[in-house]
């Protein structure tokens, strides 16, 4: 059923209209315009769609728009200003990207492990970024540039 | 300083156009004249270009735009590609914005992603460009300040007069310099002269990409875009019979549902014409999860196609059997093949009586299934169809390979159709296959408006244009000092055979056959990076290390030991490998990894080495096992791609072939049961994950002064072989079947 739904992204409060159970992601990509938050799956599988919500790295595939009331998104395009947050800083230190199409999931999955656990040992890091794919094989960089995020923020 | 190849200046002839705001614009254009004995060939170039557009552009104010032709999926030919006219013209890479050429066959000579063929079809060409640029801006200079052209010198975008202290931007000269004729002989930096090229350059677009802005097609929208998706039979060996969309149709946002044929039926199918089904059923909506909901609501009646007949640009005619298949019944068709007399691809010596004399023989058999591409970002395009234009925002490997068959489609002049090319979000292949475009083309001009075609990951794993499934047999034959005295390799697949009959080993061993076989199949197929070779290098790779350890041999010295047999004294004429530069990587692997050194004697390791797309690679896994789990500690690897333009770039793709290979070779499978995929998205086909990636890749560069041979495939094959043969190592136990990993529980 189609309903107006009232939702905190990046620190702003926008209106929508959408289907009680249309995904954050598609709220976001379809009706809002904000691209940043990649599909890859829809079955929450791939990580490609992870925001933040509440501060929690969540994949947004799996957030029906009715239950985000009150609370806090932050989306790959308010993790930042100007691109500058540590773990954006490394991305770039530690050139990471290929095709680059996962890695904003992969930047904000990293940035959330970061927030809870400021210095992850390397399995750490593993176990928590499972849920993002790579294909073309950049993990080993990622690890990097968490571990660089890490020591400098 | 060189000279470029006088068969190359003479043929090459570059356009300037003068900016309207002042400034110089340099393109590339090739003489209309050349003479047949020209052979543009080698550079892959269409002889007739008549007007030019810009490669570079040098502003007043100096700043520089270089444009990048080639689409780029990752393989950062976005950095490279720019650098190669940079240097030569140059300039501070600081000072250098780069940009995505759109589609434009008169400006641009190859806009090609595919074959590893990037940086070697662009050295010498993109070079030229820069170089010409430069000449004309010191021409130009040496006219504005009265000096001899000889007396001047360039760096980092400024002209110098040493003599007088006099120096000056490139853009205080680029307006006059536009007005000047190209040079007819441009001469080309000598190798040690280099200053950009081989030193490590960052991506260029990675502040974008870690920013999330829209750079893929996925992201594209405009005004009044529709969202639109398709609906196809739930198997392969399946067609629409009927549908009813009446219930679809009345789902909220929804605009329109309609059938729409991808090929004539009297279409003459080029090479990349594949698609998965060739009737399906557009659904057109405001936003994609209205379209993904009302998808479920279509009552369609799906039957088994017939066999069917597919006339190829040739006049050769391809069947396309009837039936619903399945993986178990593909490897039984395979094995039975394999057990019978192939088709003798190339034949050394006598190896029927040397296998006949031998005193022992080893035979084994190697299978894989098929792989699902899984680009992270799904297929789809952007299409708008106005009169009788269409307008595209695509993502594609080689936009001119699929023009053809969009003008056959929609009947309109290639003029009257525009591409403009964006980022893609993976590719290996997939995105050869431009099918979408005409599906998006055709939905906007029934639906009368812009539209996005978008597949779900589902439509991507389950309606693929897979890897096929191979299989490869192999026997030694060893006389009584256990010297091998024969090889043999029998190999096939569905649909197609993984045979390469003139690489090594042959060329090493006097007794020699190769035999092919094919099993007709309406599983789609299609290249996968490093397409045949990616299952060849498992399995001979593997086999050679069992073969060594039966003749007491190390794998690495057997391997060199063949190479040198194939050096000095090659059986055939044709073989399709440089032993030399084969035996390079080995040996440097066997240094960089410490092969055979005591302090690495309990390390479960296995070596593989592969030649492929005109480079070389060799890869050593060290790797532990615990039950089913597998943990690579270490992969280090040699590659001789020739120079390295971007040494930063060539690691990270080199990186990423040994994880992408390592997951492929563990874990990936794209299985059928009745024409239907096993496998439908990320939650049941298996990728490899963060924990499961090395703990560390090494890459080393043979150094040499070759022009580049190629980088973005030629590292992923042999990976899989080092898997098997450090698995092995680690469980005694030989991988004879992909994925392997299901292999280690139990």
């Amino acid at each position: 059923m189609i309903k107006k739904y009232s939702v905190r992204i990046n620190k702003k409060v926008h209106q929508v209209e959408a289907d009680e159970n249309m995904p954050l992601l598609w709220v976001l990509r379809d009706i809002l315009g904000m691209e940043g938050t990649k599909y890859g799956c829809g079955v929450g599988s791939c990580g490609a769609c992870t925001v933040h919500l509440n501060g929690n790295a969540v994949r947004s595939c799996q957030l029906p728009i009715s239950s985000l009331t009150g609370m806090e998104i932050t989306t790959i395009e308010g993790l930042s200003a100007k691109g500058d947050h540590p773990v954006q800083k490394a991305w770039l230190d530690v050139d990471v990207a290929q095709c680059g199409y996962c890695q904003s999931g992969q930047i904000m999955s990293a940035a959330a492990l970061l927030k809870s656990t400021p210095n992850p040992t390397e399995e750490e890091i593993e176990n928590f970024m499972t849920g993002n794919i790579c294909r073309c094989g950049t993990y080993t960089r990622i690890k990097k540039a968490i571990q660089l995020a890490a020591l400098k923020s | 300083m060189k000279k470029t190849d006088s068969n190359y200046s003479r043929r090459s002839f570059l356009k300037v156009t003068s900016l309207s705001g002042g400034g110089m614009m340099l393109g590339i254009s090739w003489f209309a004249s050349a003479k047949p004995e020209d052979s543009l060939a080698e550079l892959n170039i269409e002889p007739v270009w008549q007007e030019v557009t810009s490669f570079i552009k040098i502003a007043s104010d100096n700043s520089i735009k270089i444009f990048s032709p080639n689409p780029e999926f990752g393989q950062n030919v976005m950095t490279s590609l720019p650098m190669l006219i940079a240097e030569e013209l140059d300039v501070d890479w600081k000072q250098v914005e780069v940009e995505q050429g759109n589609y434009d066959p008169k400006a641009f000579p190859r806009q090609f992603t595919g074959g590893s063929q990037g940086i070697r079809m662009a050295w010498k060409q993109l070079r030229t460009v820069g170089s010409a640029a430069r000449q004309m801006i010191l021409t130009a200079a040496s006219q504005a300040w009265n000096l001899p052209v000889t007396e001047l010198t360039t760096a980092n975008g400024m002209v110098t007069h040493a003599f007088s202290g006099k120096s000056e931007t490139y853009g205080t000269f680029a307006t006059a310099a536009a007005k000047l004729p190209v040079p007819k002989d441009i001469v080309l930096k000598g190798n040690q002269s280099f200053r950009l090229i081989g030193t490590p350059q960052k991506n260029v677009v990675a502040p974008k990409i870690a920013q999330g802005k829209p750079l893929f097609g996925m992201d594209y929208r405009e005004a009044g875009m529709l969202i639109a998706m398709t609906e196809r039979p739930p198997a392969f060996g399946m067609r629409l019979k009927s549908f009813d969309a009446t219930a679809a149709k009345k789902m909220p946002g929804i605009v329109d549902i309609f059938p729409i044929q991808v090929f004539k039926d009297d279409h003459k199918f080029a090479g990349f014409d594949t698609r998965s089904f060739n009737e399906v059923i557009a659904v057109l909506g405001k936003s994609t999860w209205d379209v993904m909901n009302a998808r479920k609501k279509i009552k369609a009646v799906w039957e088994v196609a017939p066999e069917r007949k597919e006339m190829g640009v040739n006049n050769r005619e391809t069947t396309v059997p009837s039936g619903l298949e399945s993986t178990t019944k593909h490897y039984a068709q395979m094995l039975e093949m394999s057990k019978k007399p192939g088709v003798i691809e190339r034949k050394d010596g006598d190896p029927e009586k040397a296998f006949a004399d031998a005193k022992h023989v080893i035979e084994r058999t190697y299978t894989a299934p098929f792989l699902a591409h899984n680009i992270m970002e799904p297929t789809n395009t952007f299409a708008h169809y106005v009169g009788d234009k269409v307008r595209f925002v695509a993502p594609i490997q080689i936009p001119d390979w699929i023009m053809p068959s969009i003008v056959a489609r929609l009947g309109i002049p290639k003029e009257n159709i525009s591409i403009e090319l964006v980022r893609m979000g993976g590719g290996f292949g997939r995105r050869a296959y431009g099918h979408y475009m005409i599906e998006a083309a055709l939905i906007s001009k029934q639906a009368n408006a812009p539209v996005k075609l978008i597949y779900s990951r589902e439509d991507d794993v389950s309606a693929g244009i897979y890897r096929p499934s191979y299989q490869l047999t192999y026997r030694a034959a060893f006389d009584e000092n256990k010297k091998l005295i024969a090889f043999h390799a029998k190999g096939g697949g569905v649909p197609e055979s993984p045979l390469h009959a003139n690489r090594f080993p042959a060329g090493a061993i006097d007794n020699y056959l190769a035999e092919s076989f094919v099993i007709p199949s309406n599983i789609t197929i299609g290249a996968f990076r490093a397409p045949r070779s990616n299952f060849n290098a498992a399995a001979e790779q593997s086999f050679l290390d069992e073969i060594s350890e039966y003749m007491s041999k190390d794998p690495i010295a057997f391997r060199l030991e063949l190479l040198q047999r194939a050096k000095d004294n090659p059986v055939g004429k044709t073989n399709d490998y440089d032993a030399s530069r084969y035996m390079g990587v080995l040996e440097l692997v066997r240094e960089k990894s410490g092969w055979g050194k005591l302090e690495n004697a309990g390390k479960k390791r296995g070596v593989s080495a592969y030649f492929c797309h005109n480079s070389y690679a060799a890869q050593v896994i060290d790797l532990q096992v615990k039950g089913d789990q597998v943990t690579v500690e270490l992969v280090t690897t040699a590659l001789d791609c020739g120079v390295v333009v971007n040494p930063e770039g060539a690691k990270n793709m080199a990186e990423g072939a040994a994880i992408d290979g390592i997951g492929n070779a563990l874990f990936g499978q794209l299985t059928l049961t009745d024409g239907k995929t096993d496998q439908r998205n990320f939650d049941t086909y298996r990728m490899i994950r963060h924990n499961e990636a090395p703990k560390k890749i090494d890459v080393h560069f043979v150094k040499n002064e070759i022009d580049p041979t190629g980088l973005g495939e030629p590292p992923f094959p042999p990976i899989f072989g080092a898997m098997a043969n450090a698995l092995y190592q680690a469980t005694g136990k030989r991988f004879y079947q992909q994925p392997f990993q299901p292999q280690l529980k139990g």
